[in-house]
């Protein structure tokens, strides 16, 4: 059973071993699970409230200049929750696409949710968690959250990763609910390079975000074969390319970390 | 008028309707709500330490890197009327900052966003 699993942390098999050479945010290590929230409500305040707050102004901005209400963006944001999908959803509409075409375009779009809640899941199980609770905070895993947890968890007694992840989801879905309606008002008043800048945020930010967080040797080669292969793919086929570029790359890297020679401490790299 | 006509019919009205933008956000909302359900449900069976476990997350990193990349390099929106060389230059400044400020992501972000911004306000001007 995945919840008495005692120590999920590191990937290898191995024994409890120290944690991450790179200290998490988060010290020193909080004493109980409502200290934990505490800690991952002080986590999300800053830099990632900062630059995901600063890209859905950028959405705000995109969906005022599709004609739409800021209601609408504001209804997106709280039920979707995943930025790229829900670009696409305001630029397919500008577009006049159908349901069909919506639905599927954002289904693959937001198909690497799938793989990441599977990947973050044995983290944040804990004995005596309702499973209600893990399907309602679920809809707090995007690429933001989801890196951090994945990051501290594992660092914190079972107990204490739930409200970590809670509370991080919380506060940075708040502040975003607030920077797309900022972003829908402000978008008329700013000159165009200015926005081209607020929507670049997003890939530099994503990619630093997992740059920092790049440990095991077989997730850094996942990033470097997605990286270089997520562009010609999506120009073979649009709808299909990140997928087989996840599970292409992502096997790949999985199966030369195991055919390399094991290094002692290769989880600290 | 049969019953195919009358969905038809109604469909279009629907699509005409100021709701439609509605309907579409939340039909996209439960296409994304499933991928998580699905992968909270799923992983109940997947043991952390496992090698499923960790083929999985290479999965998932390998499809972000992919989407990032794509985004620098072919992105859609505003960004498309940028220079891919200019946008590549702005990344790689991201990074060096964020290594020469001992892997601050606020700097790096900052820089890489501030670089596109003034490269792009630069090429106005030439």
């Amino acid at each position: 059973m995945t919840a008495d699993a005692p120590p999920p942390p590191s990937a290898d098999p191995a024994p409890l071993r120290p944690p991450p050479a790179s200290p998490p945010p988060t010290s020193p290590p909080p004493a109980s699970p409502r200290e934990a929230a505490l800690a991952g409500l002080r986590d999300s305040i800053g830099v990632p409230m900062l630059v995901l707050g600063a890209s859905y102004l950028g959405f705000g901005s995109l969906v005022q200049g599709a004609d739409l209400s800021v209601w609408l963006g504001l209804f997106s944001t709280f039920t979707g929750w995943a930025l790229p999908g829900q670009i696409v959803v305001i630029e397919l509409h500008s577009l006049g696409a159908s349901l069909l075409v919506v639905t599927a375009a954002v289904a693959m779009t937001n198909a690497r949710l799938l793989p990441m809640t599977v990947a973050l899941m044995p983290y944040l199980r804990a004995r005596g968690t309702p499973a209600w609770r893990y399907y309602l905070f679920s809809h707090y895993v995007a690429v933001t959250a989801w890196a951090a947890a994945m990051r501290v968890c594992p660092t914190l007694p079972p107990e204490q990763r739930l409200p970590y992840f809670a509370a991080f989801g919380t506060a940075l879905w708040s502040m975003c609910l607030v920077t797309t309606a900022g972003g829908y008002y402000l978008a008329g008043l700013l000159p165009g390079f200015v926005t081209l800048g607020l929507v670049f945020l997003n890939p530099i930010y994503f990619m630093l975000v997992f740059v920092a967080d790049a440990r095991h040797r077989g997730r850094i080669l996942a990033l470097v074969f997605g990286a270089l292969a997520g562009p010609p793919l999506h120009l073979v086929s649009p709808d299909w390319g990140l997928l087989i570029t996840g599970v292409l790359a992502g096997s790949l890297a999985f199966a030369a970390d195991l055919a390399l020679p094991r290094k002692k401490a290769d989880s600290d790299v | 008028m049969s019953e195919q006509d009358l969905a038809q019919d109604l469909a279009q009205n629907l699509a005409a309707s100021p709701w439609w933008p509605y309907v579409l956000v939340i039909v996209a909302g439960l296409a994304t709500y499933f991928w998580r359900a699905l992968g909270v449900t799923l992983s109940g069976r997947i043991d952390a330490g496992s090698r499923l476990f960790e083929w999985v997350a290479c999965v998932a990193y390998a499809m972000l890197a992919g989407l990032i990349a794509r985004m620098i390099l072919l992105p859609n929106g505003p960004l498309a009327a940028t220079a891919a060389a200019d946008r590549l230059g702005a990344a790689v400044v991201a990074l060096a900052i964020f290594f020469l400020t001992r892997r601050n992501i606020g700097l790096g972000v900052a820089a890489g966003a501030g670089a596109l911004v003034l490269i792009s306000w630069g090429r106005a001007f030439f």
